[in-house]
């Protein structure tokens, strides 16, 4: 059994998909908690000094680009196995077996995996490019701001980025079905993923599926919750 | 129960072999008892077609008790028909009403090619079995039949796994055609009992191989085996299959 066998077997590619989809739902856990900051109502000092902390660690440093090979491999594999999974059946049915007794969400795994990605492009160039390549080539560079009257540091104002940006009532409706397709992708993957990674027991698994469809709501609406405040002028 | 006489359309998939290019062809039963089995219903119009001297129309069968697996039709979209925990041979025509229009066809998955009509290939089933579904037992005088001893949930879990009759309905009904669900129940049923213990990592992998050779889709968990399935095998026999297959293919030194 060489490692390539593994990991080019059905199940193989399922424990990539798996893997990877589990450690984007730890990063969701930081990214929700760190953007709640915003709702402190304090012209973002929490939330900038917060973003500011993280982007000085180092750890975060490379954290920050296994994300993005998480992403990337989660993607790819995805769309991999969701092709390779329509290519079985050359011949189909006159009649649909309607339901299948499943939901159509765990159906669409592909499709909803395909809206994320178009959400996450879109976000990454809302925040991500300003952010981390401003000021290089013809990219913008955020404000700076100084929360002690010009005597202390200066951080970068995502803050004021993510007001700008929300006052678009077409991007807040994008951001927002991006919030929808990410609550049915977790509704179904992350039970799944850990059902993937082979746990069995019936107790956990009924544990996992509460606690995951939790996740995904709660998670999904809190996102969803930070342009539509904005947006509203909820957030001082 | 009531009992009552039926008449039907039948819109039947017919093709004469693996290479024809099959089609729909449709027909008129009457006067079909509510007791008759689904294939009883088939029997009584081939014998129609037989005595125009058409050609009858193929469907495997053997058992007709609901334990071979041979049976395996299509029926309005649904593996086995509509009734849950029930193959073909068991579903009785009191489940349509008068009038109605059934649509019967062949299991359909590149793994599975139409032989004939409704009969289809499904020795990848076979090849899947040969690669790692069985156990190693000595020779001589038969031993002592509790001599070893098993733990009751496990055994009750692996004599439900064992109930899977290879019928195919899985991958019929499958989104991803994938095999899963009775690679899983055959894995489960030898992996639960210590008499499947010596060979239960080389099973494991050497079965999941032959799986994905055979060309069977990938599981991504939806349930749609399990709702049916007619022996009423857990998914989360599948759960167990990734984690006998991780966990063997990770710890392997067989190169
Ligand atoms: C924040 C972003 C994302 C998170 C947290 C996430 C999480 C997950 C999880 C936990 C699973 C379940 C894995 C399993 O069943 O074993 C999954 C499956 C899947 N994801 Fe994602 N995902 C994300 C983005 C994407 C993107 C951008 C795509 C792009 C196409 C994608 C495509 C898929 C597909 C096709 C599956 C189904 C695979 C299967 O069930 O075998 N996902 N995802
Ligand atoms: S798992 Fe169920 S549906 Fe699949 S082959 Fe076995 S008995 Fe048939
Ligand atoms: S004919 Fe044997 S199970 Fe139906």
């Amino acid at each position: 059994m060489t490692w390539k066998q593994m990991f080019t077997s059905s199940i193989g590619q399922k424990f990539v998909m798996a893997i990877t989809g589990i450690f984007l739902i730890t990063f969701l856990v930081v990214h929700v908690g760190l953007n709640a900051c915003i709702w402190a109502n304090d012209n973002g000092e929490m939330f900038n000094t917060g973003a500011n902390f993280m982007a000085s660690m180092l750890v975060i440093r490379i954290m920050e680009v296994v994300l993005f090979a998480g992403i990337i491999i989660h993607t790819i594999q995805g769309l991999v196995l969701t092709a390779a999974n329509n290519s079985k059946r050359k011949v189909g049915y006159a009649v649909e077996y309607g339901n299948r007794g499943s939901k159509w969400y765990s159906r669409s795994m592909g499709l909803l995996g395909t809206l994320l990605l178009l959400f996450l492009i879109m976000h990454i160039y809302h925040f991500w490019v300003p952010s981390r390549l401003g000021g290089i080539a013809n990219i913008k560079p955020l404000q700076e701001i100084d929360y002690s009257n010009g005597l202390g540091k200066q951080y970068h104002n995502l803050y004021l980025e993510m007001i700008q940006v929300f006052q678009n009532p077409l991007i807040v409706i994008l951001y927002v079905l991006g919030c929808i397709s990410l609550a049915y992708h977790l509704m179904h993957g992350f039970e799944s993923a850990f059902r993937t990674i082979g746990l069995h027991n019936n107790r956990y698994l009924k544990m996992l599926r509460h606690l995951g469809r939790g996740f995904a709501i709660i998670v999904s609406a809190a996102f969803a919750m930070m342009p539509i405040s904005i947006y509203l002028g909820w957030v001082k | 129960m009531e009992h009552y006489n039926m008449n039907l359309t039948l819109k039947i998939w017919r093709q004469k072999n693996v290479n024809a290019k099959g089609g729909f062809e449709t027909y008129k039963v009457t006067d079909i008892s509510s007791e008759m089995s689904f294939l009883e219903m088939i029997d009584v119009l081939n014998e129609d077609l037989i005595n125009e001297g058409k050609d009858p129309i193929a469907f495997d069968h053997d058992c007709r008790e609901g334990i071979c697996g041979s049976c395996s039709m299509y029926i309005n979209g649904k593996p086995h028909g509509p009734w849950k925990a029930t193959t073909v041979c068991q579903l009785h025509m009191r489940a349509f009403k008068d009038g109605e229009t059934i649509v019967v066809e062949p299991w359909r998955a590149n793994s599975f090619p139409v032989v004939k009509d409704l009969v289809v290939d499904r020795s990848a089933f076979d090849r899947i079995i040969q690669a790692g579904g069985y156990i190693s037992v000595n020779t001589g005088n038969a031993v002592d039949g509790n001599s070893i001893p098993v733990d009751k949930d496990k055994a009750d879990k692996s004599f439900a796994a064992a109930a899977c009759i290879a019928c195919g309905a899985c991958v019929a009904a499958c989104k991803n055609s994938s095999a899963m669900l009775f690679v899983s129940a055959k894995i489960s049923h030898l992996a639960l009992l210590p008499q499947g213990h010596p060979e239960r990592k080389s099973r494991a992998i050497n079965m999941v191989a032959q799986m994905d050779k055979e060309g069977f889709g990938s599981c991504t968990n939806i349930g749609a085996c399990e709702a049916t399935c007619p022996k009423e095998i857990q998914i989360t026999n599948i759960a167990r299959l990734n984690a006998e297959y991780l966990s063997a293919s990770l710890s392997s030194d067989k190169d």
